[in-house]
């Protein structure tokens, strides 16, 4: 039994029953019941279209169950006025499953759930897994989500940043369990990118790529953080980062710059360097001069201090932090490594153990640590 | 999407405002309050924000190493003054606000003569995966 050919099929599956009029919990349901007969028939007897046969089957489900309801009559009108099934284009019903598992209605986290279940095809215990947290729980989530979006009816396209906002969150937990979920959040964006022609779907797609394209890099085999400086340039994936930069230009190319691209062509110019000393900090810094102006997040104008200080001086970019509320994420590391290369390392070495401090994951309260007793063990020498 | 603790206390939280020590508390009362538990544990794991919970016994022991070849020091019964943890529950939430909401619900569970206890519970975020960052 092919899992990944049943994984490819579900969403295409799903989407042309919904698209029929199918209720989204009940067409999931219907699809889950065509997917167990599927493994347990075409061992035996494999379908020669395999889609066209899962869809059949479904729908069988869906009616099945669709005349069990107490709302028979009314359904099998609609059943009845349906026009018979032909051919459809998939790619229209796939889209609409993004848009949908992206409903604002949701939150964030029932929002990912959705995704990597309806479109991505992952079972509930995966996604469990891959979120440390129980079945029985995601399971809830998962269900409740299909309930929220049950009653939806899909006349008008959805919010296309809602949707990118919901996929870099999936690739954003990371790599833990037995599925990577940076590389499913990869192969989600790339089918969406398939189906959508938008600038920035094309942006996010690139700006995975590049940063995927460093992930050996990124960790030491201890599990401690390799900053990007020190980063063995030679375990990048050039081929990850060449399709990365090709997708980004072709997107830019178009003139509807947006945040993505914007963040793409930062990562771009990091992945572009052959050494860290050959950084194109200038520009990198004028990326970032636009990104503040595309989105005013004061998390984007503390990385620009940091690009700042690299391109025109440390003292530049303690300006640039100046202005900042110092209660931000990572302001004191920043304000650490900026006075470190200012000269002053009392201040760096106390900013550094401050900043471990408030650290929010592991991996960097360690490097921030170890970058503290790095600068202590210098002055005291 | 943010995973945090919340710890109950036997000892070592500022004292609540309905500050009755549960062997002092009707039997209807006590079970109230376990039902309350119960019932916030199981609307979490409907809302799919429950990862885990457990009550823990009021005994416990600090534990340290004391040299190769030597037993384990351990302190003893605990002094009077010292921390002790009841319980914990570790939830799964979009958003500290929502962490801090929950919290709240947890801690008006009800106590000597039915009304909430309103005691402290101690709130800590998960230290989780670095996230990936836009250098």
């Amino acid at each position: 039994m092919d899992e990944a050919l049943l994984r490819s099929l579900t969403p295409g599956v799903l989407g042309i029953l919904v698209r029929r009029g199918a209720d989204f919990a009940a067409a999931e349901d219907a699809v889950q019941e065509a997917l167990v007969e599927a493994v347990r028939v075409w061992p035996a007897d494999p379908p020669r279209d395999p889609k066209g046969w899962l869809v059949t089957a479904a729908w069988r489900k869906f009616l099945d169950a669709t005349r069990a309801d107490t709302a028979r009559l009314r359904r099998e009108d609609r059943v009845h006025e349906e026009p018979p099934p032909g051919p459809a284009p998939s790619v229209d019903d796939t889209l609409r499953l993004y848009f949908l598992c992206a409903h604002p209605s949701l939150t964030p986290s029932s929002a990912v759930a959705l995704t990597l279940r309806a479109v991505g095809g992952l079972t509930t215990r995966q996604i469990a897994r891959a979120y440390l947290v129980p079945e029985a729980t995601m399971a809830q989530r998962i269900s409740r989500a299909k309930r929220t979006v049950s009653g939806v009816r899909f006349d008008r396209p959805g919010d296309v940043a809602t949707v990118l906002r919901v996929l870099y969150l999936v690739f954003n937990e990371g790599y833990s369990g037995d599925i990577d979920l940076a590389a499913e959040a990869i192969r989600l964006t790339r089918q969406l990118a398939a189906v959508i022609d938008h600038p920035e779907v094309a942006g996010l797609l690139a700006l995975m790529l590049l940063h995927h394209a460093r992930r050996a890099a990124r960790t030491a085999p201890d599990g401690s953080l390799v900053p990007l400086a020190e980063q063995d340039r030679g375990r990048w994936d050039t081929g990850a980062i060449a399709e990365g930069v090709g997708i980004l230009q072709a997107a830019l190319a178009r003139d509807r710059l947006g945040e993505f691209q914007a963040q793409a062509a930062i990562a771009a110019l990091h992945a572009d360097a052959r050494t860290a000393a050959e950084t194109d900090w200038v520009q990198i810094a004028e990326w970032y001069d636009e990104l503040v102006r595309l989105t005013d997040s004061p998390v984007v104008r503390l990385n620009r201090a940091v690009a700042v200080g690299e391109a025109d001086g440390p003292r530049a970019g303690l300006a640039a932090l100046a202005g900042l509320d110092a209660t931000l994420p990572r302001h004191t590391a920043v304000a650490a490594y900026l006075h470190e290369r200012d000269g002053d390392l009392a201040t760096a070495a106390r900013l550094y153990a401050e900043a471990a401090h408030q650290a929010s994951n592991l991996a960097e309260r360690d490097h921030l640590t170890r970058q503290a007793a790095r600068l202590n063990a210098r002055r005291s020498r | 999407m943010a995973k945090y603790l919340l710890l109950k206390h036997y000892r070592g939280a500022p004292a609540a405002v309905n500050d009755v020590p549960m062997d002092q508390w009707r039997p209807e009362e006590i079970s109230a309050h376990v039902q309350y538990m119960r019932d916030f544990a199981d609307r979490l794991e409907k809302t799919g924000e429950f990862v885990d919970g457990q009550a823990l016994a009021p005994e416990g022991a600090w534990v340290r190493y004391d040299g190769e070849g030597r037993p384990p020091v351990t302190d003893g019964p605990f002094a009077e003054t010292k921390d002790l943890i009841a319980g914990w529950m570790v939830i799964d939430v979009d958003t500290y606000e929502r962490a801090v909401e929950l919290a709240g619900e947890l801690s008006a569970a009800p106590g000597a003569g039915g009304k909430p206890i309103h005691e402290w519970l101690e709130l800590r975020p998960f230290l989780s995966a670095p996230p990936t960052v836009t250098e």
